[in-house]
Parts: structure tokens; C-alpha cells; sequence
């Protein structure tokens, strides 16, 4: 074995939550009514063009989730195989093999994008003349643009034929999706490719093509770019250890997936078994379950996750030898901040669930099972969850971009993520003391800034869309963003 | 209705109980203060006579509840729970690790939190309501989209961002305003204004989008087209009738946060050095100061109980149909 495969419980929980999600599509393609309001999602634009924009996102958090530990050179006479204590995840490995030499620590420190010198000057030895001469220069950078003979002269040319190429490739790649995508999914009658590119152009297909492909389209660039010239220049400058910050901003987005998805895991089941008790109970179990909410509401949300990591901080320093590794020992921290958030935010959806099934309760359906005899377990499960549903699916949703906004302020606070874990508040927490530097350092803030702001964006788009197509009572409400269209014609 | 806020109180006393138990329990159940004191001493020179010192510092050293070696009700008092937890009520906070009265650092800091919170809620508010009420105005036209799309951006950009690129543009770029930093009285607009801007404009997005919302279902109702038939100016209806009917959700929406004003907010003012009370906060995060920490969480549960009471007082202030019983 090269290799020893390491499943961290973070990892366990995320597999086991897309087994939930591809259990659940296979219920809700087979039901008309769970179909429907997906349905209404293709339809669409704005929210399947923002899914588009998610699917990578989550591609990459998934590959980082797959971990193992090298093997070590073994060392001559032993006969154990011995693994390193640095564990690695199935993206260095792809990043590895698109990015080259870029990642890991390949600088000494700060170097500017595409840069192919460093950011501040260091002593250098005159070659040849035995260190006895020096001068106060910027050093040439180890792997960025160290393929370029002469920089100040190519460097212009190099990075935009680089560019130019990343272009090509990127729409090369685009067509070819676009053409699989649309063999496949057949928006004209009669399969003819030529009229369902018009179809699609026109923006006359049901399911919004034009703003899929459009996505795929930006998508696609941006890859190819970041291979093309990634793997020559650090696409986004290093940090102040010399990794390159694309790297570490890739790495980020497993943080900021597990913080938004799993405090899902922890919250809903709370938030669902305790208000729907609530409210169907009634009578002092209603009363101890309002009381506790309100409780845990009443104090404020960033204190009482202070108050929880800095006691979880101690436990962790208490017991060193629960964690093996560094990661595991981070990956502790993670999941007991999930679960933290978790416990602070279940408030809301409970007390939203408390009050639909204080409805639902007198429904006649509900009435009608109850004076059939169904005990009050079944009538929760068979007539009251499924009625709610619509309501847990929207939260979920509506709750992960806030949960990645909240990472990072959490993170700068100090009650975040473990310093060691790569995450989008780790990162602006790490350049924020760069900012009194004159010049300015600022692509760390940036990329961070960016890929979160991208993250965000799509995620709230995409929630906004899930919210309009299953809250019923919203489809009158919301003038969509498609009115001007329908006012034009 | 008095009756009712009697009710009220009390039930508020309940609620504090409970905080009080959930903080006791996480500061020091979850983690004895043994723990704290190895990991606030340094874990690797750490002696049981050290431990022993810095519980006795601090008056950790007590049993947590029934103290068997004091006689009568000491036996009660003269615990752990009693003087950290009990003492609470009477708003009685004992002394920070650096010696310092955590009462008294509460007064001295709240000034400062609020001469920031009040502005920038008030403003906040204030812009909010007029862009969603223009976005309604104008609603199903472009200038109502690009809003609407505004919102949303707005909502995806982290605060952090807001004040790092408003510290850097305003004050290291044009040399606008100090950078941070705090003086007493009116000197200190100077250092406010931009932190006030700054948080007035990240406030767009969410919440805006939700007071638009609010107005457009109330411009659907009854009495407006009513109010139009009679040959009403479209401002008038506006202002006479749509906002003074959204505003009744809106205000009461925000009443709850008026109180919690004074604990200040934690990432404006621990950026621009205002030394209010949300700076001390993420200070006794940061030096694992616990006797803070815990009497933060407890003034912000009085506070924000404070507010929900607020909140109910004002639905029968600005609605006349509701009666508090």
C-alpha cells in the first residue's frame, strides 16, 4: 500500500449527508408532487444558473474530502510500513497534477499575482563572486514564472498568450459540454441540434438553457485559465509563508461547505422533532420546548458560540490524546463548531414548525386519522412531516450562505475554525495585519473576499429560487425578477 | 395590561434562570475550573500549588454548590454557584483577571457603544426604509430589478469586507479620517463617521428586500385601491396610507434590538479601536477572560428580554386592535 486512507468524521458526516440528498432525489423523482416545485427551480433562470455555479464548488469540497496519509520512505531494516502524519486529500492530487509545482509552501514569502518576482527586496549574493558581494534586490520566485528566461522582457507576452490559450480552451471545453448537455437533454422537438441551439439562443426553451450555458461558458474560462496560467505563475499571489493563495482559497471551500451543510445536519433535526412536538402536543410540552427556545434565543449568538468554543478550546487542550494528528485535531474543532451553530440556530425553523403544525393539527385530515384510531407517532410522521417539509427544505437552503458569512467573522473573532485549518476567515483574519503595509497586500483579502462573495451569491440566488418554487404562498406575492419581460411584450 | 407585564416579568425572571443555568453549566461543569486554569496557566509548567493560587485569585476554589465545611446558610453562599451565578441578578459581576470591576468597566464602556450603535441604527433604519419604499414605488421597473439585485449582492458580501475596504479607501487612501481610535464628546464625530457610514451601508440588502416585500403586500390591500378610487395622488397613498401601515411590522420587527444598542456591535468597534463594550467582549474572547465572557452573555439575555417585552408594549401602541391580556 502506497497509501492509507483516512476518513475524518467531518468527511463521514458529508458522504453520509449526500447519501441522504441522493436518497431523497431518488423519492422525489419518483413522486409527481416532490417533483413539482424542482421543477419549478429548472424553470428557473437565476436559480439554475447559480446551481451551475454551485456544482463546482461543491466538486472540490468533495474531492478534499477524500483523505489519506502517504507512505514514508521506509527506512532501511524496518519492516512497518509507516505513514506520514500529514494528511492529504484526493484534491492536492488534482490540483497537484493541474497546478504543477505551484502549490505547497514554493516560496519564502509574499509575491504579488502573476508575479514572477517577490514582493519585497532581499539580500542576494552577486553569482560568482563568492558571496562576497551583495546586492539588495527582488529574488527571482522559486516556481512562479520560473519557466521565462528573461521576465522583464516576456513576461508581458508569455502571460497573455498563457491567457489566450486559457480562453481557447476553456470555450474548446464549454462546446463540448454544451453539445454532450444538449444531445442529452433534447430542448427541441424532433432531435435536431440545429434548432435547439437557436431554441436555446432565443431563450425559448422551458428549462433556461441560455443562462446555464452562459454560466458553463464563464466556468469553463475560469478553469482553463486557472490551469493555463496556474500552473506557470501563482495565479493569485502568495501569502505571507510563501503558499499560493488560489491553493489555499480551493482549500477553503471544503471549510465553508462543511460549516454551511453540516450545521444543516444538526439543526434540523432539532429544529423539526422539537417544534412539530410543540405544536402538536400542545399543553406543557409546548410550553418547556417555548421556554427552552426562547431561553437559548435570549442570548446573544456570538456569545454563547464564544462561550462554547472557548470551552471546547479547553477540552481539547485537556485531552491531547484523543487526536493523533494535527487535522484530526482541527477536524474536531470544525465539527464541534457545526454542532454549536447548530444548537444556536435551530431557534427559528422550530418556531416556524411550532406554528404550522399548531395548524395542521386541526386540519381534517389530521382530525380524521386521529378519530381512525392512527396513533399520535404515525399522524406526526405520515401527516404532519411531509405537510412541513416544504418548510425544512427552504431553511436548509436559506441558512447555508449565512452559516459561510459566519464562519468568517467567527474565525476572526477567534472562536472559528483551528488556526492550521484553511478556511475564507482564516485567510482575511491572516492578511488583515497586512493591511498598514505600504504597498498594499491585497490579493489574500481579495481571493478570499471573491470566492466567498461567489459562494454566497449563488447559494442565496439558488435559495431564493428553492424558496419561490415551494413556499406556496409566495408565488403571488414575489413580483419575480421576470416581470419587465412579461411588461415588455 | 398591567397584569400582562407583571406576567411578563416574570416569565423573564424564569428565562434568566435558565441562561444563568446553561452558562453555569458551560463554564463550569463542562470544563472545571481546574481546566481553565491549565490552559490559562500554560499546560506544560503547571503546578497543583499554581492551580491552587489561581482558583483562590479568582475565588474558583469553592464547591459548586453545598459548601459542607461553612455553617448555616454560608453552607449555601459561600459556593461557587451562589457568588459567580446568583449574584448576577443584582447585577453584581465580581472583577475581571486583571483585577479590574467588570460592573464598573460595563458603565464606563456603554457611552461609547451606544454614541456608535444608536447613530448607525437610526440611519440604518431610516435608509433601509426609504430604498425599499422607493424600490416599491417604482416596483416591476428596472430601477425596482437592479434594487432588488443590489439587495441580494449586498446580502453575499461579508461585513468584514465593508469595513476593511471602508478603512482602507476613506482613511489610508484619502486621508479622510483616523483610522481608528476614540475621543471623548463631540471630538470623537470624527472617529464615528465613518464606522456609522460604514455600517448604515452594509445594513442594505436583507432587510431592505423584506421591508420591500412588506410594503408591496400592503399596496395590494383593500384600502388602498380604495384610497386611489377616491382620486388620491399616488404619493399621498403612498406615504399617508402604505408606509404608515408597513411601518407597524417593520417597527415592531426592530423593537427587539433596541435594548441590545448598548452592547454595541463586536466587529465595528473592535476594528476602529472605539473602546465600547463590543471591543471588550472580543477582548475577553481573545485573553480567555471567563468572568467577562459570562457577564456579557447575561447583560445581552437581560437586554434582549428587555426587548421582546418592548415588543409586545408596541404592537398596542401602534395598533389599537391588539390587547395584551
Amino acid at each position: 500500500m502506497q497509501l492509507t486512507p483516512i476518513v475524518l468524521w467531518s468527511d463521514a458526516l458529508l458522504f453520509a449527508l449526500i447519501a441522504i440528498c441522493i436518497f431523497y432525489a431518488r423519492q422525489a423523482a419518483r413522486h409527481a408532487h416532490l417533483r413539482a416545485p424542482w421543477a419549478r427551480v429548472r424553470r428557473n433562470a437565476a436559480g439554475l444558473a447559480s446551481a451551475t455555479v454551485l456544482i463546482p464548488f461543491v466538486l472540490i469540497g468533495v474531492l478534499d474530502s477524500v483523505h489519506y496519509r502517504p507512505l514514508l520512505e521506509a527506512k532501511a531494516g524496518s519492516a512497518t510500513a509507516r505513514y506520514s502524519v500529514e494528511v492529504k486529500s484526493l484534491l492536492d492530487v488534482v490540483a497537484g497534477a493541474a497546478l504543477g509545482k505551484m502549490i505547497g509552501k514554493s516560496e519564502k514569502t509574499y509575491s504579488a499575482p502573476l508575479a514572477t518576482h517577490a514582493f519585497s527586496k532581499e539580500t542576494i549574493d552577486i553569482p560568482g563572486s563568492g558571496g562576497a558581494r551583495q546586492v539588495r534586490e527582488y529574488p527571482r520566485l522559486v516556481a512562479g514564472g520560473a519557466h521565462l528566461k528573461d521576465p522583464v522582457h516576456d513576461w508581458g507576452r508569455d502571460v497573455g498568450v498563457n491567457a489566450l490559450r486559457g480562453v481557447v480552451l476553456g470555450a474548446v471545453v464549454w462546446l463540448a459540454l454544451a453539445f454532450v448537455l444538449l444531445a442529452m437533454a433534447q430542448p427541441a422537438p424532433h432531435h435536431r441540434l440545429a434548432a435547439s441551439w437557436r431554441a436555446v439562443w432565443a431563450g425559448e426553451t422551458e428549462t433556461p438553457w441560455r443562462a446555464v450555458l452562459l454560466t458553463l461558458l464563464a466556468i469553463c474560462i475560469a478553469g482553463a485559465l486557472a490551469v493555463t496560467l496556474g500552473s506557470r505563475y501563482h495565479l493569485l499571489g502568495t501569502d505571507k509563508v510563501g503558499q499560493d493563495v488560489f491553493y489555499l482559497s480551493l482549500k477553503s471551500i471544503r471549510t465553508g461547505l462543511l460549516i454551511g451543510t453540516l450545521t444543516t445536519l444538526v439543526m434540523l433535526p432539532l429544529g423539526v422533532l422539537l417544534g412539530i412536538t410543540a405544536g402538536y402536543f400542545r399543553g406543557w410540552v409546548d410550553d418547556l420546548i417555548q421556554y427552552i427556545y426562547t431561553t437559548l434565543n435570549s442570548v446573544p449568538g456570538v456569545l454563547l458560540i464564544a462561550a462554547s468554543v472557548l470551552m471546547m478550546q479547553v477540552y481539547i487542550d485537556t485531552h491531547p490524546q484523543l487526536f493523533q494528528t494535527a487535522v484530526e485535531r482541527a477536524d474536531f474543532r470544525l465539527l464541534a463548531l457545526c454542532f454549536i451553530l447548530g444548537v444556536t440556530s435551530w431557534t427559528g425553523l422550530c418556531r416556524l414548525l411550532r406554528g404550522e403544525a399548531l395548524k395542521l393539527r386541526e386540519l381534517e385530515y389530521v382530525q380524521a386519522a386521529q378519530a381512525f384510531g392512527v396513533s399520535r407517532f404515525r399522524i406526526i410522521v405520515r401527516h404532519l412531516l411531509p405537510n412541513v417539509m416544504h418548510l425544512v427544505i427552504i431553511s436548509a437552503v436559506m441558512d447555508f450562505s449565512g452559516m459561510v458569512l459566519t464562519e468568517a467573522v467567527l474565525s476572526y473573532v477567534g472562536v472559528g475554525v483551528d488556526p492550521t485549518m484553511t478556511s475564507f476567515g482564516s485567510m482575511i483574519n491572516a492578511a488583515r495585519l497586512e493591511m498598514s503595509r505600504e504597498p498594499m497586500v491585497w490579493w489574500s483579502l481579495a481571493a478570499a473576499f471573491f470566492f466567498m462573495f461567489t459562494l454566497v451569491l449563488a447559494a442565496n440566488l439558488f435559495a431564493d429560487a428553492v424558496r419561490d418554487a415551494f413556499d406556496p404562498r409566495l408565488v403571488v406575492k414575489r413580483p419575480r425578477l421576470n416581470l419587465i419581460r412579461v411588461k415588455a411584450r | 395590561m398591567t397584569a400582562y407585564i407583571v406576567r411578563r416579568i416574570l416569565y423573564a425572571l424564569v428565562i434568566l434562570i435558565g441562561v444563568n443555568i446553561i452558562t453555569f453549566w458551560l463554564f463550569f461543569k463542562v470544563n472545571t475550573p481546574d481546566d481553565i486554569a491549565r490552559l490559562q496557566l500554560g499546560a506544560k509548567r503547571v503546578t497543583p500549588d499554581a492551580i491552587a493560587k489561581w482558583k483562590a485569585e479568582r475565588g474558583y476554589d469553592k464547591p459548586l454548590f453545598f459548601n459542607a465545611r461553612a455553617e448555616g446558610a454560608k453552607a449555601l453562599t459561600d459556593t461557587i454557584f451562589y457568588e459567580k451565578s446568583v449574584t448576577m441578578f443584582a447585577f453584581e459581576f465580581g472583577r475581571a483577571d486583571d483585577g479590574r470591576d467588570i460592573a464598573y468597566e460595563i458603565r464606563t464602556r456603554a457611552p461609547a457603544s451606544l454614541a456608535l450603535a444608536v447613530p448607525m441604527f437610526i440611519v440604518g433604519l431610516g435608509i433601509n426604509i426609504s430604498f425599499a419604499l422607493l424600490m416599491a414605488m417604482f416596483r416591476a421597473t428596472r430601477f425596482d430589478f437592479w434594487g432588488v439585485v443590489y439587495c441580494v449582492a449586498m446580502m453575499s458580501v461579508s461585513s468584514l469586507f465593508f469595513i476593511i475596504a471602508g478603512q482602507y479607501v476613506f482613511s489610508k487612501l484619502w486621508h479622510l479620517v483616523p483610522i481608528s481610535g476614540y475621543a471623548e464628546g463631540l471630538s470623537a464625530t470624527k472617529f464615528l463617521i465613518l464606522p456609522v457610514a460604514i455600517g448604515v451601508f452594509a445594513s442594505i440588502g436583507g432587510s431592505t428586500r423584506l421591508y420591500r416585500t412588506i410594503f408591496i403586500e400592503e399596496m395590494a390591500r383593500d384600502y388602498v385601491r380604495t384610497a386611489r378610487a377616491k382620486g388620491l395622488s399616488e404619493l399621498t397613498v403612498l406615504f399617508k396610507h402604505v408606509l404608515k401601515n408597513g411601518m407597524i411590522p417593520i417597527l415592531t420587527g426592530v423593537v427587539v434590538v433596541i435594548p441590545s444598542l448598548f452592547t454595541g456591535s463586536l466587529l465595528t468597534e473592535s476594528f476602529f479601536g472605539i473602546p465600547g463594550l463590543g471591543s471588550y467582549t472580543i477582548e475577553a474572547i481573545g485573553a480567555q477572560d471567563f468572568g467577562i465572557v459570562r457577564s456579557m452573555v447575561f447583560i445581552g439575555a437581560v437586554l434582549y428580554i428587555i426587548g421582546l417585552v418592548l415588543t409586545d408594549i408596541s404592537y398596542t401602541l401602534v395598533d389599537p386592535r391588539v390587547t395584551l391580556e
